[in-house]
C-alpha cells in the first residue's frame, strides 16, 4: 500500500499523543484541584475544632470579686483527640498576662474580636494555633481573657496523605480512560482515510473514474487532487494507445505499399543485378516492417505490464489460436508446428500480452528453424503452469544466454536473419508482468533452442 | 534571662540531688556500666518479678530501681539534666502530659492495642481498679457496702464508729490519689458527697496506697477510700482483716503505664526492657502470680474495657493550673474543712 511513498510520521500517532498530553495534562490539574481542595477542607475542619475547644474554655471563666475563676470542661481537651494523638497546647491570657497553660505559646489574639488562625514553631512542633478572645465584666472591673489552643498535625497530614493518594488513582484512573478513548478517537478520526486509500487500492488498472464516495471535509482538496490527477492520467493514457495505433498505422501501410510496387517491379525486370538488388530492398522492407511491428508491440507491452489486467486465460485455447494463424507462414517454410497440450493450463493473465509473448516466440522459432523441421510448444501443469517452445535450429549462442532477453541484443548467429532483437525481451517483459519466470536453454540433443514460461498456479 | 535560666536550673538540680526515694535497689550484676535508671511509682515487691525475668534475658543489663511518688516522679522527668532511663507511674495524666511536652520517647513496633497507648509514648501495661478497703472487724454487725451511697450511709449513721477512722488519698500530694479524685468528680456527684462525710468525720489523708493498708492492719484505720486494690490483694496476709470492695456504682480503674523518657542515653536497652515488660504483661501466663494485674481483657472484648480511664488529651485539663486550683479547693472545702 505504502509503496513508492516516503513515510514520515503519522497522523493516528500524532493525534493519539496529542489526545494522551491533553489528557495527561488534565489529571494532572485534576489531581492539583482536588489535592488543594482537600487541604483546605482539612485545614478547615481542624480550625473549627480547635476554635470550638477554645471557646469551651473561655465559656467556662467566670469572675469573681475581679477573679478570673476557669473551670475548663473535660471535652475542651478531649475533643482535640485525634486518630495520630496528636499533641496539644494551650495558653490563657487576661489582659496580655499569662493565667494557665503553656507560657512559650504564642497568642495572636486580643487586638480583634474575630478568633486568628496560624502555624507556629512550638516544642519543636510545627502547631496550628486559634486565639479566641472574650471580654468578662464584673461590677467594678472588665477584662479580656484570650485562649489559644494549638495542636500538632500528624493526623492532618495523614489525612492529605491518603486524599492525595486517592486523588492520584483518581487522576490516573482518568488519564488510563482518556487514553484508551485516545486511542478510540484516533482510529475513528483516521478512519474515512483509510476507507478511501482501501477503496482506490481495490481498483483496477484501467479504472481511472473521479472517486465519488463522500469524504469528510477536511479530505476534500485531497480527494479532489487526486481525483484531477486521474483525469489527466487517463487523458494522457488515451493518447498514448492513439499514438500507438495511429504510429503502427502510420509506418506499416506505406511499407507494404512500397514492398508490393517492389515485387512488381521485381516481375518486371531481368537484368540479373537488378533483380538482386530489388529482393535486397524487399528484404530491407520486410526486416523495417517488422522491427516497426515489435516496436509497436514492445511499446504496446510495457504500456500494458504497468497496469495488468487480469482475467481467466486458458492457455491451451490461447496457443491454439496463435499456432492455426502461424501454421500458413510455417508451411511456406516447410516447418511443423506441433501443439503439445499435456493437461489444463489455465492462469491469470492479460490476454493480449501472453498471445503478443507466444506468437514472438514461435516468430523467433520460425526464423531460426531449417527447412522440415519441428517446433514443438507443450503446456502442462505441475506445481506451476508451464509453457515451453522449442525448435530444431541452431540454439542459442551459450556464451550470450544470459544478455539474450535484454533489449536490441541479438545472437551472434542471427546475422542472415530479419530480426530486432525484441522478441525475447517482449516475452520477458510480459512474464515479468504476470509475477512469472523465463528460463532459456539449448536443448540436450538437437542442440535446438528452448524458451520455458512458468506461472503459478491460480 | 541566661542568668535566670541558671538559677531555676540550679534549683531545680538541687531539688533531684535532694530527692528522697521511698525504695532504691540495685538488680542484677552487670559486666560493663549498662545500667538502666528505673523510676516509679510501684513498689518494688511488686516489680521485682518482671524485672528478674528482664534480667534473666538480658544478664549483661543492670536495673537500678527507684521508687518514689507520682508527682515527685514526674517532676524529676522534667529536671533539665534528669538520667533516668523510664518512668513507670500510675498517674495517667501525668505521664500523658510528659509525652505531650516531647519528655518521651515515641517507639515503634509495639503490639498493643490503640487504647493501651498514646502517641506511641507511654504505654499500659496494667488495669488497676480503685477499690473502697474496709476493715471486717470495724464492720462487725453492719453490712458490707457495696456502693459510694451506701458506705455514705454506713457512715452517716455510724458516726462515732467511724470518726478519724477513715483513710484517702491526699490529692495535693499524690497523683494517682488527684487523677483518681478527678475521675470520679467527672463520673457522678455521689463523690462530692462522699468527700463531705469523710470530712465530717475528720478523715486521714495520705500520701500512698501503702501505709493505708498498713494502717488498715493495724486497726488506725476501719475505712480506705481510693486504694488501689492489687496493693492490698499482694498481701495476702490481710486476707481474714480486709475487705476488698470494687464498688458497684461505678469503679475507676486506672492503667499503669509506662514511658522511656526522651533524654534516655541507653535507649536501646530502654526499649527492649518496655518491650519485656509490656509483653509480659500483656501475653505472658508466667506472670500471672505477681500481683501486677493483666491488662488483658475478656476474650472477645474490644476497645477500651468498662470504666479503664483513657489516654488522651482529655487528662491534661485537670491538670490545667487553674483548673486544678478550683478542683483542689473545692476538695478542701469539703474534706479539710479548715
Amino acid at each position: 500500500m505504502a509503496s513508492g511513498a516516503t513515510i514520515r510520521g503519522s497522523l493516528r500517532t500524532r493525534l493519539m499523543l496529542l489526545l494522551i498530553g491533553s489528557s495527561a495534562i488534565l489529571a494532572i490539574i485534576l489531581f492539583v484541584l482536588v489535592r488543594s481542595f482537600a487541604v483546605q477542607i482539612a485545614q478547615q475542619s481542624q480550625d473549627r475544632i480547635l476554635l470550638a475547644s477554645a471557646t469551651s474554655i473561655l465559656e467556662a471563666a467566670t469572675v469573681r470579686n475581679g477573679e478570673v475563676e476557669i473551670d475548663i470542661p473535660y471535652s475542651a481537651f478531649a475533643m482535640l483527640n485525634t486518630k495520630n494523638d496528636d499533641r496539644v497546647f494551650y495558653k490563657i491570657e487576661q489582659d496580655g498576662v499569662f493565667l494557665s497553660g503553656y507560657e512559650g505559646l504564642i497568642s495572636s489574639s486580643g487586638e480583634t474580636d474575630s478568633p486568628m488562625f496560624k502555624m507556629e514553631e512550638f516544642n519543636g512542633n510545627v502547631v496550628r494555633v486559634v486565639s479566641e478572645s472574650r471580654r468578662l465584666s464584673d461590677d467594678q472591673t472588665t477584662q479580656t481573657l484570650v485562649a489559644s489552643v494549638a495542636q500538632t498535625r500528624d493526623s492532618l497530614a495523614d489525612t492529605l496523605q491518603d486524599i492525595s493518594r486517592t486523588a492520584g488513582i483518581l487522576g490516573f484512573g482518568f488519564f488510563v480512560l482518556a487514553t484508551a478513548l485516545s486511542l478510540w478517537s484516533a482510529a475513528y478520526a483516521i478512519r474515512p482515510l483509510n476507507r478511501m486509500a482501501n477503496t482506490v487500492a481495490r481498483r483496477g488498472p484501467q479504472d481511472l473514474r473521479a472517486v465519488t464516495q463522500s469524504v469528510p471535509k477536511e479530505m476534500g482538496p485531497l480527494v479532489g487532487a487526486l481525483n484531477r490527477l486521474m483525469g489527466r492520467l487517463g487523458a494522457s493514457l488515451t493518447q498514448s494507445e492513439d499514438f500507438i495505433a495511429e504510429a503502427a498505422h502510420r509506418v506499416r501501410t506505406p511499407l507494404a505499399t512500397v514492398r508490393s510496387h517492389a515485387e512488381a517491379t521485381l516481375q518486371r525486370v531481368n537484368k540479373e543485378e537488378n533483380r538482386s538488388a530489388l529482393r535486397a530492398m524487399i528484404r530491407a522492407i520486410d526486416e523495417s516492417s517488422r522491427a516497426a511491428g515489435q516496436l509497436l508491440d514492445h511499446a504496446m507491452v510495457t504500456f500494458r505490464a504497468d497496469q495488468i489486467a487480469t482475467e481467466n486465460v486458458d492457455l491451451g485455447d490461447l496457443c491454439g489460436e496463435i499456432v492455426d494463424r502461424l501454421r500458413p507462414l510455417a508451411d511456406m517454410k516447410d516447418i511443423e508446428i506441433a501443439l503439445d497440450v499435456r493437461g489444463p493450463a489455465k492462469i491469470n493473465g492479460d490476454p493480449i500480452l501472453l498471445q503478443n509473448a507466444v506468437r514472438n516466440l514461435i516468430d523467433n522459432a520460425l526464423k531460426y528453424s531449417p527447412a522440415e523441421s519441428e517446433i514443438t510448444l507443450a503446456l502442462w501443469t505441475d506445481d506451476k503452469v508451464r509453457l515451453e517452445v522449442r525448435d530444431q535450429g541452431p540454439g542459442f549462442p551459450k556464451d550470450q544466454i544470459e544478455q539474450l532477453p535484454h533489449r536490441f541484443t541479438r545472437g551472434s548467429n542471427a546475422k542472415g536473419t530479419i530480426g530486432s532483437g525484441l522478441g525475447l525481451t517482449i516475452a520477458q517483459d510480459v512474464v515479468t508482468a504476470h509475477k512469472g519466470e523465463m528460463v532459456i536453454s539449448n536443448a540436450a540433443e538437437g542442440g535446438g533452442a528452448c524458451v520455458n514460461f512458468s506461472f503459478a498456479l491460480q | 534571662m541566661r542568668q535566670l535560666f541558671f538559677c531555676i536550673a540550679v534549683i531545680f538540680c538541687s531539688c533531684a540531688r535532694a530527692q528522697e526515694f521511698e525504695e532504691q535497689r540495685s538488680f542484677g550484676e552487670p559486666d560493663g556500666s549498662l545500667v538502666l535508671r528505673v523510676i516509679s511509682s510501684t513498689d518494688t515487691a511488686l516489680f521485682e518479678p518482671i524485672i528478674m525475668g528482664f534480667l534473666a534475658d538480658n544478664p549483661a543489663v543492670g536495673i537500678e530501681y527507684f521508687v518514689t511518688g507520682s508527682a515527685d516522679l514526674n517532676q524529676a522527668i522534667m529536671q533539665p539534666d534528669t538520667n533516668y532511663d523510664i518512668a513507670i507511674s500510675s498517674a495517667m495524666d501525668l505521664q500523658t502530659k510528659l509525652v505531650n511536652d516531647g519528655y518521651a520517647l515515641e517507639i515503634d513496633n509495639i503490639d498493643i492495642p490503640d487504647w493501651a497507648h498514646w502517641r506511641h509514648s507511654v504505654f499500659g501495661f496494667t488495669k488497676e481498679p480503685a477499690t473502697i478497703l474496709l476493715s471486717k472487724s470495724a464492720f462487725a454487725g453492719l453490712q458490707m457496702p457495696s456502693t459510694r451511697q451506701d458506705l455514705i450511709s454506713v457512715l452517716r449513721s455510724n458516726p462515732e464508729r467511724f470518726r478519724g477512722k477513715i483513710g484517702t488519698y491526699d490529692i495535693r500530694a499524690s497523683g494517682l490519689g488527684y487523677l483518681f479524685a478527678t475521675q470520679d468528680a467527672r463520673t457522678s456527684e455521689t463523690y462530692w458527697r462522699l468527700m463531705e462525710v469523710m470530712g465530717n468525720l475528720d478523715a486521714k489523708l495520705y500520701c500512698c496506697s501503702g501505709q493505708m493498708i498498713d494502717d488498715l492492719a493495724s486497726g488506725r484505720l476501719s475505712v480506705a477510700y481510693n486504694v488501689i486494690g492489687s496493693y492490698a490483694r499482694a498481701r495476702s496476709d490481710l486476707d481474714r482483716i480486709i475487705e476488698i470492695v470494687e464498688p458497684a456504682d461505678f469503679t475507676t480503674v486506672m492503667m499503669r503505664t509506662a514511658l522511656v523518657t526522651a533524654r534516655s542515653v541507653k535507649k536501646e536497652s530502654a526499649i527492649n526492657f518496655l518491650k519485656y515488660l509490656i509483653s509480659a504483661r500483656w501475653n505472658d501466663a508466667d506472670f500471672s502470680e505477681t500481683s501486677l494485674p493483666s491488662l488483658a481483657g475478656q476474650p472477645g472484648e474490644q476497645g477500651l474495657p468498662k470504666g479503664v480511664i483513657s489516654l488522651g488529651p482529655g487528662l491534661l485539663t485537670y491538670l490545667d493550673s487553674l483548673k486544678r486550683q478550683k478542683f483542689t479547693s473545692e476538695w478542701n472545702d469539703a474534706l479539710v474543712q479548715k
